[in-house]
């Protein structure tokens, strides 16, 4: 028994230990003016991060438009309410599906990628011998990777909005009949910018930084071997799944849940 | 290091299409229009039960919509609520002075909207003026109340 | 050349975890030298390496690098003082997202404020002098093991360091390629006046080109001295090493119960 309370207060520890390394990370990290070299070293893993996972994003985003819209569709008509149709697709995935949806793909993406890429860098000693050359890795591989991640997810978060309700409009204008413009004037008398358009933008902000940091931290601190960096893969994306369901419940509950 | 351009102009467009589609989530998806606030003047409105009207709902005449509802607040003098509406600049010197205000309902289970309907008095609002002639929400509860009583007195 | 040693370790203790795998390591490092750190696998000598190079710090004890204590400098200091340091890698560690010339050119672009027309012919020198100046265009994906190899003893030695220090070099190298890396440290030793420190088991190759040898083993130096003094020293340890025997004072069994109790042991399935 207390063996038991014991190894608990053990793995107690190790958590916090690792939760303050990888805020240490992210601080020693993150922060710091970017060099001209830095900026182009953010380009290019934009392009990985970003524009390699724009089409997954974007061909979700249309396929999950198109489905809300035709669910949508099935239970309105019965109220006669077909017309609050844009109403529901957009704020349906302007406050939760395109934050979510779009920081799982992200995850699965783009998240485990950075996290074998760094990986792959630790075991082949690349990082250490940076550090020997005389240049921060944290600086020169982990920032790049951290600031993309911030500016492409909340991108591609609208990104999947727009496309979703073009879907969402393709499924319900074009092929269930609803009226053009009850689909256009619904939503706009019920969409607020600021409510609804910013809070999302705000919640795939935080997802975006906690998925990377998740995905690189976990990359950057890994056991250096080919099992370790398979278990890193896969922690990335449990780690950042659960994360992003989890603060999508209390970021929910502080925004539109009239939790102050 | 080797800059490569097709990259660059892809995270460049990549960028361009996030702005673009911010741009299109305001203008088209909340329907937010480039104006200035200050082409608007407010006027201001008592009723004894605003149901469910929610801030910046729609203040419409004749169905056009002519502004939105800033604030609702308590009146602690008269324990009803003080709902002040934006309405737009075209307007000001045109509304009668018994213009009449009147919550109602779009559709069945749509939203609350306010609606105004001009009289005839030849002095007009301005700015910060108050309706007199209110008509408050119609409270399901209330109506079905009335009918039940209308039927037992009967 | 002056006499006052270039690299001084002084009563190194460093255990990772429970394990201890420095009790007191004493080490004088000559200048323009080539130090071999010769031991077993599993003695710490990769270790010992990222000690003397500041990646790892020491429980007690400390190293002198040109009368600078490593571990008691600024972050910003080590990295100065890495600048004067090469290190050539077990794997290599050559830059994967870059080609062979840009992974030369990496050193030079950081540190130095170079034109690029300049950068470009230190580079073309420097693979010039392991050899692969045709190979600039290639990535290291497409290199063999002793090429990749090669390539990291250029980058190494982009920035002109003084002191270089290279992590089992010949490991897993066939004969050609290791002579050519017994070469070619031999040569840069003395055309560029570097201090060198080869940690390495591999002992022909090794005793060939080293000034000085230690031998490391169980947390300690067993045995010092030049190649030729080494080969006749008669600790049984340092013996069964050189001579490559399978079992000796380093047991070829890990430690364990006797066997036949072991295997009598019949109700514990493990």
């Amino acid at each position: 028994m207390i063996q038991r309370i014991r190894r608990l207060g053990r793995r107690g520890c190790d958590l916090f230990e690792a939760l303050g390394r990888a805020g240490l990370f992210l601080c020693q990290s993150a922060v710091g003016v970017p060099s001209r070299e830095g900026v182009y070293l953010w380009v290019r893993q934009m392009h990985f991060v970003g524009v390699l996972s724009l089409a997954i994003v974007l061909v979700s985003g249309l396929f999950i438009g198109m489905v809300l819209s035709l669910q949508g569709y099935t239970i309105l008509v019965d109220f006669g309410a077909e017309d609050a149709l844009g109403q529901m697709v957009a704020l349906s995935l302007l406050r939760e599906l395109a934050p979510v949806v779009a920081a799982l793909l992200f995850a699965g993406r783009a998240g485990s990628a950075l996290t074998a890429e760094i990986g792959l860098m630790k075991a082949t000693e690349q990082l250490t011998s940076m550090e020997m050359i005389g240049v921060d890795p944290l600086r020169r591989v982990v920032a790049p990777r951290l600031w993309a991640g911030f500016v492409a997810l909340p991108l591609l978060t609208v990104g999947f909005g727009v496309v979703g309700i073009y879907g969402g409009y393709l499924v319900g204008v074009d092929w269930l009949g609803v009226f053009e413009g009850s689909y256009w004037s619904n939503m706009q008398a019920s969409v607020d910018f600021i409510d609804d358009v910013g809070n999302g933008i705000i919640k795939s902000l935080v997802f975006a930084v906690v998925v990377t940091w998740i995905a690189v931290f976990q990359g950057y601190d890994l056991v250096p071997t080919s099992e370790g960096i398979s278990r890193a893969t896969t922690r990335t994306v449990v780690y950042s799944s659960l994360a992003v369901l989890g603060l999508d419940f209390v970021l929910t509950a502080m925004m539109f849940g009239g939790l102050a | 290091m080797k800059r490569s351009k097709t990259m660059e102009l892809g995270v460049g467009l990549f960028m361009l299409a996030g702005i673009l589609g911010v741009l299109f989530l305001g203008l088209r998806v909340s329907g937010l229009a480039m104006q200035a606030p200050s082409d608007t003047f407010r006027l201001e409105a008592n009723f004894a039960n605003i149901g469910g009207l929610k801030p910046r709902a729609r203040v419409t005449m004749a169905g056009v919509t002519v502004g939105r509802v800033a604030a609702i607040e308590l009146d602690t003098d008269w324990y009803d609520a003080r709902v002040v509406l934006e309405i737009d600049d075209e307007l000001e010197g045109h509304l009668s002075k018994d213009t009449t205000a009147s919550i109602l309902t779009s559709g069945l289970l749509g939203e609350q909207y306010v609606g105004l309907s001009v009289g005839g008095d030849p002095e007009t609002l301005s700015d910060g003026d108050a309706l007199r002639d209110t008509q408050s929400a119609l409270v399901l509860e209330e109506l079905i109340q009335q009918f039940v009583s209308n039927m037992v007195s009967d | 050349m002056s006499d006052t040693p270039f690299v001084v370790v002084e009563g190194l203790h460093f255990a990772r975890g429970d394990r201890e795998i420095f009790r007191g390591v004493d080490m004088t490092i000559q200048r323009g030298g080539v130090t071999a750190i010769m031991g077993p696998s599993g003695s710490g000598k990769t270790t010992l390496l990222k000690l003397i190079g500041g990646q790892l710090l020491p429980d007690s004890g400390r190293v002198l690098i040109d009368g600078q204590d490593v571990h008691r400098q600024s972050r910003r200091d080590l990295f100065t003082m890495r600048r004067r340091m090469g290190m050539l890698f077990q794997s290599g560690a050559l830059f994967s997202d870059l080609s062979v010339f840009e992974n030369v050119a990496f050193p030079l672009r950081v540190h130095t404020d170079l034109p690029e027309a300049m950068v470009r012919d230190l580079v073309l020198m420097k693979l010039e002098a392991v050899g692969l100046r045709g190979a600039r265009e290639l990535m290291p994906a497409e290199l063999s093991g002793g090429m990749a190899r090669r390539v990291a003893l250029a980058r190494a030695i982009a920035l002109d360091p003084e002191l270089i220090l290279y992590d089992e070099p010949f490991v897993g190298q066939d004969p050609i390629s290791m002579g050519v890396l017994v070469q070619l440290i031999k040569r840069l030793n003395q055309a560029l006046g570097l201090t060198s420190i080869v940690v390495s088991h591999d002992i022909k190759e090794t005793l060939s080109i080293a000034d000085y040898v230690y031998v490391v083993a169980d947390g300690r130096v067993m045995a010092q001295g030049t190649p030729e003094h080494l080969d006749v020293d008669r600790d049984p340890r340092v013996s069964q090493f050189v001579h490559g025997e399978p079992d000796g004072p380093v047991p070829f069994h890990y430690p364990s119960l006797d066997f036949v109790s072991d295997m009598l042991r019949t109700g514990d399935s493990r």
